[in-house]
């Protein structure tokens, strides 16, 4: 029990990743009728907001401190950040140790602005054309934008902490009775899973309780009914895909503390959050939420020794598995809408 | 001649020549010129090279001709190299037993994955065939370790059985490969007043497979069953309508690129017989739809084009530094010298992935028809220009 | 015996009967008209014919065997050819290669993998697209990609290429739908100009009743997804039962 338990724990948080990216997938696909394979670089750059953030704030000048020396016995030289010159070293640490969510609030215009420049640069003239070409235009620019992060970051994980507080781990099992130690869970993911769901409820009541959204779902439905009823669709649909952006970009900044951010962990999302949008279903984004935490939490089942030790390499591939099965006998995928895009 | 129009059997010789005389011609500056840099007729990289080539034309029989865009070729390369090194270790270092068997198991791995992929057409091809070839990579790497030896990948080793060859060589190391006794890595090597031409046994092997999948192409795209795929791109529904079964058509299609990939991977692993898991990585699929679209899809020489193309400035992007940049433009007034390296810089050495990307997304972008279509504008603005001056000049003529 | 035999054919979806009890008989050498209303079940009837539905009850003979169950390819390999509302050509292939495509299918069958012949040296397969292109007045355009093609061309070819097969029965769904005047009429004349030449079997779909009288043998009037009558054009004009469907439809 308590086993189980823990799995599904343990996969709240790749489920919350996989959740997130493939809500904005839906969003971009169920609105725009584009395949963004640029998806996954918005998550990545997402977390390189939250590295760029904690460098900035680490920015320092030297001095002198005359109480310390160095071996030699001469003053020590120390690096002081500057946001500790200015709010004092016990305010201005605790700044620096609460980098990655203060990153939120830096990701946020960063990734508007990113998704606006991507939709009216580039998405914009894709629109008629096929689906390949969709595909392969934002191919090319997945490679490019990892590539300009690998330029300015390299090539190595940049580990980028959580704060102070959250470092730790909760003992879940002694909450629910169970021995100490049994379920042992890093505050961290909790966050991450709590962050994922207020954000998905965020998008929802946006979507279920605005005029705005209100017209971004009829324009899900119908597209060309909406165009006709005179509604300026196009200019909604920008804010959708600096939306659908921001959402990818936060998903990024508070996984910086889980996985260490490098430049391809875009791409390592991008084919399983495809793979999870499938699933759910093209265009539901009930569907694509349910879809990621359903498949976090079986990807973490398969990797029980239990099942491991039964089906070796399970763990492996039981994403795809799950995909290629469901793809055969229920292309629509589990709660999506019969006809788009079946064949 | 060989069953071919004239059109066809003159692009083939022009293929055939340029393969040939590759040593020749990717090798343009002597040895001590400090343009040598861009010599490409070291046999190493002449045979990456026709080997993508072989890899590219076979990825257009599927795309360029039925318009599936499969994600997940290079799984099909990767098993023909598995294949290929299992053949080394166990039968003998001929190629030939080698490189039969990573065409055959890649056709009957690309039969399994097609008969299932392509019961979807469009996005949900590409994300089936996406899944299945991350699959077998992770597969490759984690349970399959027996066969594909995981991380390290599959190697020869002394005590492999070979049951028609030696497990080790007289003076104790490993058998290389060879053509029933000709050694793959032998070099020939011509040196003509500063020049230095290659001529590696490896290379013209895979240069006369490369000719022959080539010759098989154009076969295939002027046969009634390349008109057949030409016509599941076009309407799949008039085709049922006609009396066609569209999936036998698609199914081929996927299968003779899928063996033509095999074809590539076994030839890799016949060059240097070793094998890992990363050569079935999706971005390694990309790969070959990068080439085939900057070459251009749907065009017989397009693919090879755009193979080499790649593999070509892969290797010299990779060459050029900052230091080569600064000889380029030592004339420039010192600040502008240096501040044009500084724009140049992420574009080269380890950049040139990011290169790469922003030509393919102009590519995609501006020439859908790819370096092909490019130059055909390119013939067409030329000829036009005549054409416009004829005009003219005849409109001048009644003003006489 | 007609050729094509549809016996107690009935077709529901969801709570809609979109067809009744459908009984049909088309004679062999006849053109064979089927017209009604708006949702008189046309459509439905033909798909059912062509194998993309299957209906929930009836059964469907095309020359003494059933087409229920069969996939659209294996009934056109019965002899049975379609023409569609929207032409449905290859686009992308020129003129020529659209009508040697058919050509190809009636020799080789659903499937032939015929990788290492020449299209150029299928001398036969040539000869009788062009042919039929000439018979159809488009040899001249045999080497324009057919997307280029006028709405009007486009029709003729798509003619052309269910011709080519030499059907024992091509079925028409509203080749005149959504046509201005002057191509409806170029339209009937092709039609009348293809009865006249070849002993063709038709079985046409059509809204329009005006379009079908000069050209059927046969008229049958559905409506609501039951067949009214089955008569020639001269009885059916002054029948009291079509009038009324199509009046009661005229008044909406």
């Amino acid at each position: 029990m308590d086993a189980i338990l823990l799995q599904i724990l343990n996969g709240l948080d790749k489920g919350s990743a996989y959740a997130l990216i493939a809500l904005g997938l839906t969003l971009i696909f169920g609105t725009l009728g584009v395949v963004n394979f640029a998806h996954g670089a918005l998550f990545m750059i997402g977390a390189f907001c939250a590295v760029t953030l904690q460098r900035i704030l680490n920015l320092s000048y030297e001095e002198i401190d005359p109480t310390q020396t160095d071996f030699l016995g001469n003053p020590l030289v120390v690096k002081v950040p500057y946001v500790q010159a200015w709010f004092g070293p016990e305010m201005g640490g605790s700044i620096i140790d609460w980098s990655v969510p203060l990153a939120i609030l830096f990701a946020i215009p960063v990734m508007i602005f990113v998704g606006f420049a991507m939709e009216r640069g580039l998405i914009k003239h894709f629109y008629k054309r096929p689906h390949a070409d969709q595909i392969l235009v934002t191919f090319g620019l997945a490679i490019v934008l990892q590539e300009v992060v690998k330029y300015f970051y390299g090539a190595n994980p940049i580990p980028t902490g959580a704060p102070e507080a959250f470092r730790g781990s909760f003992d879940f099992g002694v909450l629910l009775g169970f021995d100490p130690n049994a379920i042992i869970y890093p505050y961290w993911r909790l966050i991450y899973f709590a962050f994922a769901a207020v954000i998905i409820g965020g998008v929802f009541s946006f979507l279920q309780f605005t005029t705005f959204g209100m017209v971004v779902r009829a324009g899900m439905a119908d597209r060309e009914t909406v165009g006709l009823l005179g509604i300026n669709i196009d200019k909604r649909f920008t804010f959708m895909f600096g939306l659908a952006a921001a959402v990818a970009g936060l998903a990024g900044v508070m996984y910086a503390p889980i996985n260490s951010p490098n430049y391809h962990m875009g791409m390592d999302f991008l084919v399983l959050s495809f793979v999870v949008v499938v699933v759910g279903g093209m265009g539901s984004l009930p569907g694509a939420v349910a879809a990621g935490f359903l498949l976090g939490i079986l990807e973490s089942f398969a990797s029980m020794n239990e099942i491991k030790s039964i089906i070796p390499g399970i763990d492996q591939i039981i994403i795809y598995v799950v995909a290629i099965i469901i793809l055969l006998t229920r292309p629509r995928g589990l709660m999506g809408r019969k006809g788009v895009m079946e064949d | 001649m060989f069953g071919l129009n004239k059109k066809d059997t003159s692009l083939l010789l022009v293929v055939a020549v340029l393969t040939l005389f590759a040593p020749f011609i990717l090798n343009p500056f002597p040895t001590e010129s400090g343009l040598a840099q861009f010599n490409a007729g070291y046999p190493d990289l002449m045979q990456r090279f026709v080997i993508f080539g072989i890899f590219a034309v076979g990825f257009n029989i599927l795309f360029g001709l039925t318009g599936y865009l499969s994600f997940g070729h290079a799984a099909f390369l990767g098993v023909g190299s598995y294949s290929a090194v299992w053949m080394f270790k166990l039968l003998s270092m001929n190629v030939i037993p080698a490189i039969i068997l990573s065409v055959i198991v890649a056709g009957l791995f690309a039969l399994l994955i097609g008969f299932v992929s392509l019961r979807r057409s469009g996005i949900y091809f590409s994300i089936l065939t996406l899944a299945f070839a991350q699959m077998s990579f992770n597969l490759a790497y984690s349970v399959l370790t027996p066969i594909t030896n995981g991380e390290t990948g599959l190697q020869l080793t002394l005590d492999d059985p070979r049951i028609l060859g030696v497990s080790a060589t007289a003076d104790g190391s490993i058998p290389v490969t060879s053509l029933f006794g000709l050694e793959m890595r032998s070099t020939y090597e011509m040196a003509v007043a500063g020049w230095n031409f290659q001529f590696s046994a490896g290379y013209y092997l895979c240069a006369i497979i490369m000719l022959v999948s080539f010759y098989i192409a154009v076969r295939i795209f002027r046969s009634p069953f390349g008109l057949m795929l030409r016509a599941v791109k076009c309407n799949q529904n008039r085709m049922r309508y006609t009396g066609l079964n569209t999936r036998p058509y698609t199914l081929a299609a996927f299968v003779i690129s899928g063996m033509y990939a095999g074809l590539a991977g076994g030839l890799m692993a016949s060059m240097d017989p070793l094998a890992g898991a990363e050569r079935m990585q999706w971005t390694a699929s990309g790969e070959v739809v990068l080439m085939t679209i900057l070459g251009g899809a749907g065009t017989l020489i397009g693919p090879v084009l755009g193979a080499g193309f790649i593999k070509y400035f892969e290797n010299i992007f990779s060459k050029i530094n900052d230091n080569v940049l600064h000889q380029w433009f030592g004339f420039l007034p010192d600040g502008i010298e240096d501040f044009v390296v500084f724009i140049i810089h992420p574009f080269i050495g380890k950049g040139w992935h990011l290169t790469l990307g922003i030509l393919f997304m102009l590519v995609v972008i501006y020439l859908p028809g790819g370096l092909v279509e490019g130059g055909q504008r390119i013939s067409r603005l030329f000829k036009k220009n005549k054409s416009s001056d004829d005009g003219a000049a005849a409109k001048t003529t009644p003003a006489e | 015996m007609g050729i094509l035999e549809v016996k107690g054919v009935g077709k529901r979806f969801g709570g809609l009967q979109a067809l009744g009890d459908v009984n049909l008989s088309v004679q062999e050498n006849t053109v064979h008209a089927i017209i009604g209303p708006n949702g008189a079940g046309k459509s439905t009837l033909l798909n059912c014919l062509v194998g993309k539905l299957i209906p929930d009850t009836g059964s469907v003979m095309f020359d003494g065997q059933s087409v229920l169950g069969r996939s659209p390819h294996e009934i056109n390999q019965m002899g049975i050819s379609r023409v569609f509302q929207t032409p449905e050509i290859f686009a992308d292939l020129t003129v020529l290669e659209n009508v040697m495509i058919p050509c190809f299918a009636r020799r080789d069958g659903s499937f032939r993998m015929h990788a290492f012949g020449s299209v150029r040296n299928e001398s036969d397969m040539l000869e009788k697209a062009e042919t039929m292109l000439d018979d159809v007045n488009m040899l001249s355009k045999a080497h324009l990609h057919a997307g280029s093609l006028s709405r009007g061309d486009k029709r003729r070819l798509e003619m052309a290429m269910c011709l080519v097969q030499e059907p024992r029965l091509l079925l028409l769904d509203e080749p005149t739908a959504g046509m201005a005047r002057a191509d409806t009429n170029n339209t009937i004349d092709l039609l009348k100009e293809i009865k006249t030449k070849r002993d063709i079997t038709m079985c046409i779909i059509e809204h329009d009743m005006h379009v079908v009288f000069s050209l059927a043998d046969r008229i049958t009037v559905l409506a609501q997804g039951t067949p009214l009558v089955e008569d020639t054009p001269q009885n059916i004009k002054g029948h009291p039962k079509v009038r009324e469907a199509y009046l009661g439809e005229a008044q909406v």
